[in-house]
């Protein structure tokens, strides 16, 4: 199946076969193994990558689905030379320990704060017709998508909210 | 994965004609390809029907919505004017899966989500849903997550949507389109099937009919929305019990009950005995236990199960007093 994919910017154009997730052809076919294979069942969020600016998870998804779309991996948000102020953040906060579900992690945080600054509710919001407020119990809300064996969520909270007061 | 041929679809005509030949849809497909890569499913054919123009939400001449069936979770969950007059379509959007699935998954893509159940997941067990015929594991199983009202000897499967309980209390339609062309609006009562002797079939839908929207009516004056959702963990779970409920008060009396629930059985469930008995009636915890008796008349628990029973009741009793105080206040 013919296939292009606008990666972090550059476009590849890939023959797959239809049972080749986003998140496989990703990882095998172009390389790039910033996003994480965890569960492979939309569960852990280690796959998180963002398609036209949107956080979804990239296991449970074909890539011949995204014929034409932009994808935006943890390679495209910062390189080790120039970290995104989340990465900057998950680094100085200590937000995490193995560092697995990390790329997931700050794909599904930057998505995320994104989507609070459009006004998105949450299961955590307490009027959902006003503008959500970056409470831990909202950033807690919105990442429960995205799982740490390591437990690391107290510092991952703390990066997010670091990140999102700096940047306000 | 088994391999499949996959195809798109250039407009819903030519999705209804490419299902012809059998095949089935994929929108979002976080429900189906993770059914798939368990080869719990193995359809012969994809046909992919994302580029279809289906992801409006319109405004209907009576004061309602026309959802189309490929608007995302996600924005149906943040329209203003469903925050706004239908919160409790909102609040239970809300309230499932991740901000990731809410993202991909589509309306019509979440009316038909399969059940949870462990044993329709675990193909070296069996189970009458994924394979007809070969008996139920969940009966003296782990069925913790598992129906008490609805069920059959052959399932007692749950549907496991938080979006489809609101819809069933807003007296949402399903309008489809069928092979031969032909368009029809269903109730969700009357869109699902309970599982009798063929728990395999779960809804109306012929093959190749495709739902096309979802249309709310207009919303419900003087009253307030609610949905309570009570499961396993904070976030991220599926319900053990829900209930969406819109009430209203007048002179102290009770003048509308909606009420749908979910996590207890194979579909949506609604009991119009139990809001006819709430209309005109002063709230009481008398009457709401009333009301929680004619709901669980005939709820039958298999053990592992047995909690939603009393749960359910206590649920019920206390988002009727939550909806009839802050009417009244």
């Amino acid at each position: 199946m013919k296939t292009e994919l606008t990666i972090n910017g550059t476009q590849h154009k890939l023959e797959l076969d239809p049972r080749t997730t986003l998140l496989d052809a990703l990882r095998h076919h172009l390389g790039l193994t910033g996003s994480k294979k965890g569960c492979d069942h939309g569960q852990c969020g280690a796959c998180t990558v963002m398609v036209n600016g949107r956080r979804i998870n990239s296991c449970l998804t074909l890539a011949c689905m995204h014929d034409g779309d932009e994808i935006t991996t943890i390679e495209g948000i910062g390189q080790p030379d120039n970290l995104s102020p989340l990465q900057q953040a998950f680094i100085s906060q200590d937000g995490f320990q193995c560092g697995y579900c990390t790329p997931g992690q700050i794909c599904s945080a930057t998505a995320m704060l994104e989507e609070i600054a459009e006004g998105w509710p949450s299961h955590a919001t307490e009027d959902i017709n006003d503008r959500p407020s970056l409470t831990v119990d909202e950033i807690a809300e919105r990442m429960s998508g995205n799982l740490c064996r390591c437990a690391a969520y107290p510092n991952i909270v703390e990066a997010i909210r670091k990140t999102a007061e700096e940047s306000a | 994965m088994r391999p499949f041929d996959y195809s798109r679809a250039s407009s819903t005509a030519d999705a209804a004609q490419q299902a012809a030949g059998g095949g089935t849809f994929i929108a979002g497909g976080t429900n189906l390809l993770d059914l798939m890569k368990l080869e719990v499913m193995a359809p012969d054919k994809l046909i992919d029907i994302n580029r279809l123009d289906l992801s409006q939400i319109e405004e209907t001449s009576d004061g309602g919505l026309r959802i189309g069936a490929l608007v995302s979770n996600s924005d149906l969950a943040n329209d203003t004017r469903v925050r706004r007059d239908w919160p409790v379509l909102s609040r239970a959007l809300l309230a499932g899966a991740s901000g990731q699935l809410r993202n991909k998954a589509t309306t019509g893509g979440n009316l038909l989500q399969r059940t949870r159940c462990l044993y329709f997941y675990d193909r070296a067990t069996p189970c009458n849903k994924r394979d007809p015929g070969s008996g139920c594991a969940a009966r003296e199983g782990f069925n913790r997550i598992l129906a008490v009202l609805g069920t059959s000897e052959h399932c007692i499967a749950t549907h496991p949507s938080d979006m489809a309980v609101a819809m069933r209390v807003l007296d949402a339609e399903v309008e489809t389109l069928k092979q031969d062309g032909e368009t029809r609006r269903l109730t969700l009562d009357a869109l699902y099937l309970l599982p009798g002797d063929h728990p395999e079939r779960e809804t109306v839908l012929e093959p190749g009919e495709l739902i096309t929207a979802v249309v709310l009516p207009a919303p419900i004056k003087d009253a307030q929305q609610t949905y309570r959702k009570v499961r396993d963990r904070a976030s991220y779970a599926f319900a053990l019990v829900s209930v969406a409920g819109i009430v209203g008060l007048k002179d102290g009396r009770i003048s509308h009950a909606d009420l749908a629930f979910g996590g207890l059985a194979p579909k949506p469930w609604r009991n119009a005995e139990v809001e006819e008995l709430l209309i005109g009636e002063t709230p009481s915890e008398t009457l709401f236990d009333k009301a929680a008796d004619i709901l669980l008349a005939e709820a039958q628990g298999y053990g592992a199960n047995d909690f939603k029973i009393p749960l359910a009741r206590r649920t019920l009793v206390s988002v009727l007093n939550e909806l009839t105080k802050e009417a009244s206040a």
